[in-house]
C-alpha cells in the first residue's frame, strides 16, 4: 500500500473534493423555505429565468457565505493539524493555545482605529498572532529544541492565553462606544453572516499557504519522530519550524480577521482524519483541508438552519461539537 | 580531544555515564555544535555541510527512538531516504527498492505493515537499523543500539552492523555500555572521561584493569575470553571483598 502514495493522495483528494461540492451545494440550496437542490443546480448553471430574487440571494449571499465557511473551516482544520505535528501534542490547536485569540485582539484593535480591512486588520491580525505564538512556543521550548514544559502544562499555558486574551477583548470593547460594537460582538462570536462581499479577495491570501503546507507534509511527518531524528535525516528542522509557524499563523489571522474566534474546527478534523488515514501528513493535510471545508460548511448550515428565527453564530456550533471531544482526547491520552 | 576514525572501521566508545558520549556522538553528527574545536568529514568542517548532505553520507540510529504516532515499519524505514528525495518528497522505485531491501537485511520485512509500537525492543532497533541502512550512508552512527536487549539480540543487532559493514565497507561508531560487545567486535575503542579522551587504541590497550579501574571506579577484572584473541572484562562487586575497604580510585 505504500508505493502508491501519490494514488491515495488523489483518491482522497477526489472524494473529499466530490463531498465538498455536494455539501457546498445542499447549503447554497437550503434557506428558510426549504432546501430547493434542483431549482438551485439550475440557477447556478445559469438559467435563471424562474425567479430573480433567489438568484440574487443566490450569487449574492448564499454562494460568498459558503466559500468562506469552505475557506474557514478548512484553513483552520489545516491550523490544528500543523500546530499538533510541530508540539508533537494532538490537542493543539490554534484557538486553543490562544492564537485565534491573539489576532481577534489585533484585529479589533485596528477596527477600533477605524483602520481598512486589507492591509489594515489584516496586519494587527497577524501581529497580534505572532505575539501569542512566541509565548507559546517560548513555553513549550519548541524553538529552542527543548522541552521547558509537558504537554498539558503547554495547554493551561495555552488556556490561559486564550482567557487573557479573551480579557483584554472585552476591555477593549467595554472602552469603546463605538456604532462598531455590535458588529464586533457578532464577529467575536464566530459569525460568517458578518463578512461582506467585498473581503472574499483577501481569502486569496491563504491559498500560497495551503501551498507551501503541503510541500512541508513529508518534513511534519519526520517532526514527529522529534527534532533530533529528524534533522539527523537531514531536515532543517530550526528553519522548518519557523516557516511552518509563520505560515499557519499568517493563515489563522487572515482567518480570523474575517470571521472571528470559531474554535475546535482544528481539533476535531484533524483527529477524525488521523483515525481513518493514519499520521503521514502527506494524507493528511489535502484531507484536513477539504474535510475541515465541508465540515465548517454543514456546521454553518446547522447555525442557519437550527433556530426558528434569526441564526446563531457558527462558532457556537464548532464550540458544542468541539469541546465534549476535547474532553474525552483528554481523557484517553491520560490512560 | 582529538581522534580520528578510517573508512570502514568499527570504532566503539567507552565510558561511565555521564562521561559525555552520548554528547561526543551528537557532535559528531552535527547535532550538537562542539564548544571548541571541530569535526571534520572527508578533510570538510561538519559544519560546513549543508545537512541534507551530511544525512546522505551519516546515519544516525538514537538512543530513544519515538514510538507514540503509529507509523508502520514500512513507513518508517522508508523515511530514510528523505535526504535523497525531491521538492515534494515522493520516493520512486528506486527508494522502495533500497527500503525493502534494508528490511530484509535486518529481518523486519515480515513486520512491514506493523505498527512501531507493537513491535518488541529487538524488532524496533532493527526497524530503526533498517532505517539508518535505507539512507546508504557511508557512517552510521549508534547510541548503545543493545541496552535495553537481551544477549540473544545483542549478538543479533551486533553480527548485522558487522555484516553490513563488512559488505559495504560502512564505518561503524557506536557508543556502548558494554565492555565485552566492545572488546568483541571493535577493531579500536575510545574511553572517555570527564569529556576527556582517557585512551584510544585496540581493544586490548584500552581495556587494561587499571585504565578501567580508574574510569569506572569499581574493581574489574580483565582476561583473555575463552574465544580466545579477544579481552573479557570482569566488574567485581565489592561483596567478593568483604574484608577489604573500598579501592581508592
Amino acid at each position: 500500500m505504500n508505493t502508491s502514495i501519490g494514488k491515495r493522495i488523489l483518491l482522497i483528494t477526489i472524494l473529499l473534493s466530490a463531498l465538498l461540492i455536494l455539501i457546498g451545494i445542499i447549503a447554497i440550496a437550503a434557506g428558510s423555505s426549504g432546501i430547493h437542490f434542483w431549482e438551485t443546480l439550475a440557477i447556478m448553471a445559469g438559467k435563471n429565468g424562474t425567479d430573480n430574487a433567489t438568484a440574487t440571494i443566490i450569487w449574492q449571499i448564499r454562494l460568498p457565505r459558503v466559500i468562506l465557511a469552505a475557506f474557514v473551516g478548512g484553513s483552520l482544520a489545516l491550523g490544528g493539524l500543523v500546530f499538533q505535528a510541530l508540539l508533537r501534542n494532538p490537542l493543539a490547536e490554534p484557538y486553543i493555545l490562544g492564537i485565534s485569540g491573539g489576532s481577534a485582539i489585533g484585529a479589533i484593535l485596528a477596527m477600533l482605529l477605524s483602520l481598512s480591512y486589507f492591509p489594515g486588520v489584516t496586519i494587527f491580525s497577524f501581529t497580534g498572532s505572532l505575539l501569542v505564538l512566541a509565548f507559546v512556543t517560548a513555553l513549550a521550548g519548541t524553538t529552542l529544541g527543548n522541552t521547558m514544559l509537558s504537554r498539558d502544562s503547554l495547554l493551561l499555558g495555552g488556556v490561559m492565553m486564550n482567557a487573557f486574551c479573551a480579557a483584554v477583548i472585552m476591555f477593549l470593547i467595554s472602552m469603546t462606544r463605538s456604532f462598531q460594537v455590535q458588529h464586533i460582538l457578532y464577529w467575536l462570536m464566530g459569525d460568517l453572516a458578518t463578512m461582506q462581499k467585498g473581503q472574499l479577495p483577501i481569502l486569496l491570501l491563504v491559498l500560497p499557504c495551503f501551498m507551501i503546507i503541503f510541500m512541508l507534509a513529508r518534513p511534519m511527518n519526520l517532526l514527529l519522530l522529534g527534532r533530533e531524528t529528524a534533522a539527523a535525516m537531514g531536515i532543517n528542522v530550526k528553519n522548518i519550524v519557523m516557516l511552518l509557524l509563520i505560515i499557519t499563523s499568517l493563515m489563522v489571522s487572515i482567518i480570523v480577521s474575517l470571521s472571528g474566534l470559531i474554535g475546535f474546527v482544528g481539533l476535531v478534523i484533524p483527529h477524525i482524519f488521523r483515525l481513518l488515514l493514519g499520521p503521514d501528513h502527506r494524507l493528511l493535510v489535502p484531507a484536513c483541508l477539504l474535510g475541515g471545508a465541508s465540515y465548517l460548511i454543514l456546521c454553518d448550515l446547522l447555525a442557519r438552519l437550527l433556530p426558528s428565527s434569526g441564526e446563531l453564530p457558527v462558532g457556537i456550533i464548532t464550540a458544542l461539537i468541539g469541546a465534549p471531544l476535547f474532553i474525552v482526547l483528554l481523557l484517553r491520552n491520560r490512560t | 580531544m582529538s581522534f580520528s576514525v578510517s573508512a570502514g572501521e568499527f570504532f566503539v566508545i567507552i565510558g561511565p555515564n555521564g562521561a559525555g558520549k552520548t554528547s561526543l556522538l551528537k557532535v559528531l553528527s552535527g547535532l550538537l555544535k562542539a564548544q571548541k574545536g571541530s569535526v571534520a568529514i572527508k578533510d570538510k568542517n561538519i559544519l560546513h555541510y549543508r545537512r541534507r548532505n551530511l544525512s546522505k553520507i551519516m546515519a544516525i540510529v538514537p538512543q530513544h527512538i519515538e514510538v507514540g504516532f503509529p507509523f508502520t515499519v514500512a513507513e518508517t524505514v522508508i523515511m530514510g531516504r528523505t535526504p535523497h528525495l525531491g521538492l515534494l518528497g515522493m520516493e520512486g522505485k528506486y527508494d522502495f527498492s533500497v527500503s525493502e531491501d534494508a528490511m530484509k537485511f535486518t529481518g523486519v520485512a515480515h513486520l512491514a505493515d506493523r505498527k512501531l509500537f507493537q513491535l518488541s525492543g529487538g524488532e524496533l532497533q532493527r526497524a530503526i537499523i533498517a532505517r539508518a541502512i535505507c539512507q546508504e550512508p557511508e557512517i552510521i552512527l549508534l547510541d548503545e543500539p543493545t541496552t535495553a536487549l537481551d544477549p540473544a539480540h545483542q549478538l543479533k543487532i551486533m553480527d548485522l552492523m558487522e555484516k553490513f559493514r563488512r559488505e559495504n565497507g560502512t564505518t561503524i561508531i557506536m557508543v556502548s555500555h558494554d565492555l565485552n560487545l566492545a572488546s568483541m567486535y571493535g577493531d579500536r575503542l575510545l574511553l572517555l572521561k570527564n569529556g576527556r579522551v582517557a585512551k584510544t587504541g585496540t581493544p586490548g590497550a584500552v581495556l587494561q584493569k587499571k585504565t578501567l579501574e580508574e574510569s569506572y571506579g569499581c574493581r574489574m577484572h580483565v582476561d583473555e575470553s575463552p574465544l580466545g584473541q579477544v579481552v573479557r572484562v570482569t566488574p567485581i562487586p565489592d561483596k567478593y571483598f568483604p574484608n577489604q575497604d573500598k579501592k581508592n580510585t
